[in-house]
């Protein structure tokens, strides 16, 4: 066995480097030599990631804040409520169908509301929208054990559970993702209680960036605040800028507007927290955009 | 030259068994026919035979052969199996003639340029009925009748050249003339026997007229066979595009398991019969007969006491995976329990084209159809099958004016969005054939389509994709009941008891809108909405509160967002 050291040990609990790279082959040969190292591949021949494509928002101010959402790859949008996350989703969805591809929307809080969809423009022929909700799930089904009775109603109360709509849509996005062939995978958070939308395991989130990575799906999630960490390549925060003028606006109480004022679209604020896309810092940059009442 | 091809299965009672269990073919198997508890053999096995077991065995004497395994004549499965060889006949020619249950001719005049000389077609023949799981004897000749007499008289391929007729049919035994209706031949073959004429040969030498004189023109028809010298023109025969297969069992199947295993084999059968047409299937239709057992609400069928469980499969596209529909049928199945023993399995698929499908380089992502359909069936397990599709908006100003359908995206050059090509039962291929105009149709509806395809993958973003970002309302299901105080006639104040977030000062609110509909029905409605903007804990949340003024109740419909 050779004995050429890689890392020297004179300093216990402090390794040095030592200076091989004088004979690069020779330690790559030894280093093939070696069972345990055969498939390392030392960090200077490894090959940079290729740059994701990116496709359109549907909105042409966060496309131009971002440059678009990128496929393979986890994009996240948080915000309170009436931050215009939905506008958001669905303007991400009707570009999406528009552009031919086939769409999932994991409605975790079942809340999609089908006329501002179509008020947006979903090709609803191009949506598979997936409704979670509690249902009770018979733990001993027969896909998981094969010999389970035929007969309607077997099942005791011992063996049905209620599932979470939560454990339900990651269930299902997991089916979804690996299925493969959408173009755009949403997970709807946006009403899942905080305390909840943060139990979440990393692990399931590791998993779904796995599934798309490779792929030409992007996957969008919404939620209140952000629950996908590093996992997200992408991580927008939105708030609803109006509310805050018209706080200042109307702050007395006899000046009551009418429904044009009050709902003349959401002026919305978004800002670029997390982009892993170009490797630098993104910082703090915001942009703005208006939202229009089309809803029924 | 013309010729002809026999397919002839010998022992086709036990064949028809054996291709429901193969796994028999090795052991000693008696087809038993009768009721019990007088059922006698019917049909026997090679290996039966050398155990001592012959046909019209009674129980008593069959005993003797401990290892003898039994089965019942199943009439259902024998109509499967000749199903089955006038698929396999059909996939190599057009002209078929069912000669009976167990033969079938074929006519293969011009055959040769597509499959190649004729010892290579009664090859792939043989083949292709081994394939879909029956062991047949296969002859080829000049006319029908010599080609079906080789088939029943020679195991495996034979070919016979023209003018050797006589000459390679004389070897058999004179049995062979009668095939299965040897009974009513009784008093001719014993006559034979007296004369002493064993074989074909011998019978073709007797002298014509005198032959005539003893045996009439019946006795003149024998001698031209067995000289292998017939002319007569095939009787074509059509067959029906039935697809069925049925199982009896022996006993009643209780866990899913088996029922799996067996419905596997089926749809392996289904499916070897599906591709020797080059067709596919959109609906699968499985009836499953139930014993008596635990309490079941199902439909009882007919007048018997035994009752049916239904079930039928659509398709969105045509697929001929049967992997594919074992799931699928595996997961309806857990979703919707038959709940009593199975005694009978039934299984038919409709015949359709097969998908035609070209994939582009500029089109865009889509799943698979085999793989989605799977997919759905697992999410229905998962959420409920009413809770997974695709929307479809109705023509009403009822809130919730929208029903689920099934989800089933169209694909750009997909003839789907046309009526669909199905093949009924006696309709020709030619029936319903718009399928290259439909191709056609839909390349052209869709180059709009592809050109918007190409703009947005290449990188291009809608320039005025803000102007479309509509205001989105999430819905609350169901709405959450609040409490409203009311000031001059506008809502002041509201209180949830459930969600302490959705409550507090109404800042603003605008409105009522007022709405109905249905009031000429049961289900009518009326309501008056309001926007309203309620400062929260988190901040200011927009939210559309309505009155139902019929019940007279406050909720919160949903949030804008």
């Amino acid at each position: 066995m050779s004995s050429l050291p890689l890392v020297s040990t004179a300093a216990p609990g402090h390794p040095v480097a030592v200076a091989v790279p004088a004979w690069p082959a020779l330690v790559f040969k030894r280093l093939s030599a070696m069972p345990k190292l055969a498939g390392v591949t030392p960090a200077s021949r490894l090959e940079v990631r290729p740059t994701p494509q990116m496709v359109s928002s549907g909105v042409r101010e966060i496309d131009t804040l971002t440059g678009g959402l990128p496929r393979g790859c986890l994009t996240e949008v948080c915000g309170p409520a009436s931050s215009g996350r939905t506008s958001i989703l669905l303007a991400a969805l009707a570009a999406a169908t528009q552009r031919q591809e086939v769409c999932a929307l994991v409605d975790i809080s079942d809340a999609f509301n089908p006329h501002s969809a179509a008020a947006a423009g979903v090709n609803f022929e191009k949506m598979l929208w997936v409704r979670c909700g509690m249902r009770l799930q018979k733990s001993g089904s027969p896909q998981r054990h094969p010999s389970a009775l035929l007969r309607a109603g077997s099942a005791t109360a011992k063996n049905e559970k209620i599932e979470k709509p939560v454990e339900q849509g990651l269930r299902v996005t997991d089916l979804l993702l690996q299925s493969g062939g959408f173009g755009l995978v949403i997970i709807d958070l946006g009403d899942t209680p905080l305390k909840t939308a943060r139990r979440i395991p990393l692990t399931s989130w590791f998993r779904f960036q796995r599934a798309v990575e490779h792929t030409a799906t992007v996957l969008f999630v919404i939620s209140q605040v952000p629950c996908a960490q590093t996992c997200a390549s992408l991580l927008l925060k939105v708030s609803g800028k109006k509310l805050s003028a018209l706080s200042c606006q109307f702050s007395a109480k006899d000046s009551s507007p009418t429904h044009a004022q009050l709902l003349d679209g959401l002026q919305v604020q978004g800002e670029l927290l997390r982009s892993r896309l170009d490797r630098k810092p993104a910082g703090s940059v915001t942009a703005a955009f208006a939202t229009k009442v089309r809803a029924g | 030259m013309p010729a002809f091809a026999c397919i002839f299965v010998p022992d086709f009672p036990l064949e028809a068994l054996l291709r429901a269990e193969p796994e028999l073919r090795s052991q000693s198997l008696a087809v038993l026919e009768g009721k019990a508890p007088l059922q006698k053999v019917f049909a026997v096995n090679e290996n039966a035979r050398r155990a001592g077991v012959s046909p019209g065995m009674s129980k008593l004497q069959r005993e003797a052969c401990t290892s003898l395994v039994l089965r019942a004549r199943s009439l259902s499965q024998e109509a499967a199996a000749h199903a089955t060889l006038l698929d396999c006949a059909q996939s190599f020619s057009p002209r078929v003639e069912a000669a009976g249950c167990d033969t079938i001719v074929l006519d293969l005049a011009g055959l040769e340029p597509l499959f190649g000389p004729l010892p290579k077609i009664a090859r792939a023949l043989a083949r292709r009925a081994s394939d879909l799981g029956l062991e047949t004897s296969v002859a080829v000749a000049g006319n029908p009748d010599t080609a079906a007499l080789a088939a029943r008289g020679f195991s495996g391929v034979t070919v016979i050249p023209e003018g050797k007729e006589a000459e390679m049919l004389g070897s058999l035994p004179v049995e062979v003339l009668f095939g299965n209706s040897a009974q009513e031949s009784g008093q001719l073959l014993e006559t034979f026997s007296r004369w002493g004429i064993r074989k074909l040969r011998d019978l073709a030498a007797l002298p014509d007229i005198a032959l005539s004189e003893r045996l009439g023109q019946a006795g003149i028809h024998l001698q031209t066979l067995a000289r292998g010298a017939t002319s007569r023109t095939l009787v074509p025969f059509e067959p029906q595009l039935i697809f069925e297969e049925v199982i009896e069992l022996e006993y009643p199947l209780v866990l899913l398991e088996p029922l799996a295993f067996l419905l596997g084999r089926l749809l392996e059968q289904l499916c070897a019969r599906l591709e020797a047409r080059a067709l596919a299937t959109q609906e699968l239709r499985l009836c499953l007969e139930l014993g008596n057992g635990w309490q079941t609400e199902e439909i009882i069928t007919g007048t018997e006491a035994r009752r049916s469980f239904q079930r039928t499969l659509r398709l969105p596209v045509p697929l001929l995976d049967s992997r594919t529909f074992l799931k699928l049928l595996q997961l309806d199945l857990k979703a919707h329990p038959p709940g009593a023993p199975i005694v009978k399995i039934h299984l038919a698929a409709e015949p359709v084209r097969p998908r035609a499908a070209q994939n582009g380089l500029f089109l865009s992502p889509a799943p698979e159809p085999e793989k989605l359909e799977l997919t759905l069936a697992r999410i229905a397990g998962i959420v409920g099958e009413d809770k997974v599709g695709s929307l479809e908006l109705l023509d009403t100003h009822r809130p919730e004016g929208f029903r689920m359908q099934r989800f089933a995206p169209s694909e750009p050059f997909s003839p789907r969005r046309h009526p669909s090509t199905v093949l009924r039962a006696g309709s020709a291929t030619e029936k319903n054939n718009p399928h290259f105009s439909v191709q056609m149709s839909s390349m052209n509806s869709s180059v709009p389509e592809l050109a918007l395809s190409e703009r947005c993958l290449g990188g291009g973003f809608s320039t005025d994709s803000s102007d479309d970002l509509v205001t989105a309302l999430r819905i609350f299901r169901p709405p959450v009941g609040v409490v409203v105080t009311m000031e001059d006639g506008n809502p002041a104040y509201i209180s949830c008891p459930k969600n302490k977030e959705m409550q507090g000062e109404i800042l603003w609110a605008a409105g009522p809108w007022r709405s109905s509909g249905d009031w000429w029905e049961q289900e009518g409605w009326a309501r008056d909405e309001w926007d309203i903007a309620v400062q929260g804990e988190t901040g200011i949340a927009l939210y559309r509160l309505v009155r139902d003024r019929l019940g007279g109740r406050w909720f919160l419909e949903g949030s804008y967002d």
